[in-house]
């Protein structure tokens, strides 16, 4: 039975203003800006940008203001936004052998061509903490070396009919946003789910292959992080056009394959990609998707957790997660009445 | 520069750039007033494979009509309904008689900028490449 419970419209209106006054902190404390989230706190910006799934730093910026920092209330934001906007079209699939890389870095060949670049990354940092920085300094200055804008080609290319090849039909692929998730999952779809996933739930997953739970021994081929052009077909036109550029970071891993009835041994892959300066969600992302690939490659179900297609697939989501989770704490009295009638019409008929 | 280039480079350029090389707007009558949508971005699995659903990104679209007759559309990236109407328009102008002079003013600076912006970016990441140099061992 639901029963309508009114009252409370002036505790929630006070509860608000209590919130905006606790984001806003000590008012003697200069307020942030949108701009300086978006300038200074860029990766945050990025992970909301890559499981928001839309692409936009301004907005991405703004969430996290509004969310107090609060990483996946600024993607629930993000979320909630995006449903507002109409659908314009789909792109051309971005292109990102013609990324321009601002880091690209292999773990399998030291002499690539193109070669180790590697940007601006925390890797070789001591960890420790720079005390410098809280005190206001002078705008630090990067480096240059001329140079002029160029493609690095990937890294997975060099290795021929050693790796097993990409089928590159041009299916129109499925949409999660658009349609409920069905499963079994073609690539597609699990690709579109991975990218949109929680970071950490993707991480952990990612980290139990390596521990051994559906082993699947993984280099990272290559790793890069750079801007593509997003083009679009347009109707009217009758041509496409670029509509703007995007910041990837796509991660290639190469692992291992014993080979099959059918197939010799060769290499076989796991692909990351997603918005943003995002490398750790690359890599896991790559991972991931080289487990749950153990169908179509013919190994064997090991009942390990990334192998498991409906556990990852269901459960990717830190929106539905934290959706369901947190609903639990909002009022359940009618019920909870229920069960407390029931608990002690057992307790008395055991009397 | 044709048609496809230069929607391209206005729908990258920075807006206030554009709003600066093109101050004064000529009279126009929208044919589809700007509008803020979303554009779902795709990739390729591994890369070279079959199309996947990346996620969205924030577009504004418009098409308008000047006196003279020429119509332009944008389809520019962001929020930002100033800079896909300006847009339109250079794309309006660079089909009359204007062409020449809109190429000058306002297509050159915005392709000189994005050079130098992409050159800088390829600068910095170029100090960034590790040059290996291998210890010699051994006796021989």
């Amino acid at each position: 039975m639901y029963v309508a419970v009114k009252g409370g419209e002036r505790a929630i209106e006070n509860a608000h203003a209590y919130l905006g006054e606790q984001r806003r902190g000590d008012p003697g404390v200069a307020e942030l800006g949108t701009d300086q989230i978006e300038q200074q706190l860029s990766l945050a910006v990025n992970r909301v940008m890559a499981e928001g799934s839309l692409y936009d730093p301004a907005l991405a910026a703004l969430a996290i203001k509004q969310s107090r920092g609060d990483l996946i209330e600024a993607i629930f934001l993000i979320r909630a936004y995006r449903t507002t906007l109409p659908r314009l079209g789909a792109s051309i699939p971005v292109d990102t052998a013609r990324m321009e890389c601002i880091r690209r870095v292999s773990a399998t060949f030291k002499d690539v061509p193109g070669g180790q670049i590697l940007g601006p990354t925390f890797d070789y940092t001591h960890r420790l903490l720079d005390f410098a920085l809280m005190a206001e300094g002078e705008a630090p200055v990067a480096p240059r070396k001329p140079a002029e804008p160029a493609h690095v080609p990937h890294v997975t290319g060099f290795l021929g009919d050693l790796i097993q090849p990409e089928d590159s039909s041009d299916t129109e692929p499925r949409d999660l946003t658009r349609e409920p998730l069905e499963l079994p999952a073609d690539r597609a779809l699990r690709l579109q789910s991975l990218t949109r996933g929680d970071e950490g739930f993707i991480l952990g997953l990612a980290y139990s292959t390596q521990r051994g739970y559906a082993r699947n021994h993984a280099f990272v081929g290559e790793l890069r992080i750079g801007t593509v052009a997003v083009e679009m077909d347009i109707p009217e036109l009758g041509f496409s056009v670029e509509i703007g550029e995007v910041e990837l970071t796509e991660c290639e891993t190469v692992n291992q394959f014993k080979g099959s009835k059918t197939e010799p041994p060769q290499f076989t892959r796991g692909y990351g990609l997603t918005f943003g300066q995002t490398e750790r969600k690359a890599i896991s992302m790559a991972l991931v998707d080289r487990a749950l690939r153990w169908r179509e490659l013919g190994e064997d179900y090991v009942g390990a957790p990334a192998q498991d297609e409906e556990f990852v697939l269901s459960h990717a989501d830190n929106i539905q997660a934290t959706g369901f989770l947190e609903h639990i704490k909002l009022p359940h009295y009618v019920d909870f009445q229920s069960e407390l009638e029931l608990v002690r019409r057992m307790r008395e008929a055991a009397e | 520069m044709n048609r496809q280039t230069w929607m391209g480079l206005l729908a990258r350029a920075e807006p206030s750039r554009l709003a600066a090389l093109l101050p004064d707007l000529p009279p126009h009558s929208f044919a589809r007033p700007p509008e803020i949508g979303a554009v779902m971005v795709r990739g390729r699995a591994g890369g070279t494979g079959t199309p996947f659903n990346l996620g969205e990104m924030t577009v504004t679209r418009c098409a308008l009509r000047l006196e003279g007759g020429d119509v332009g559309h944008a389809y520019v990236q962001g929020r930002d309904k100033h800079h896909a109407t300006r847009a339109a328009i250079v794309d309006a102008l660079m089909q009359g008689p204007q062409a020449g002079a809109i190429h000058d003013a306002v297509l050159t600076p915005l392709a000189d900028a994005e050079t130098a912006r992409r050159k800088m970016r390829a600068e910095k990441a170029a100090a960034t490449k590790v040059e290996f140099f291998t210890m010699v061992r051994g006796e021989d």
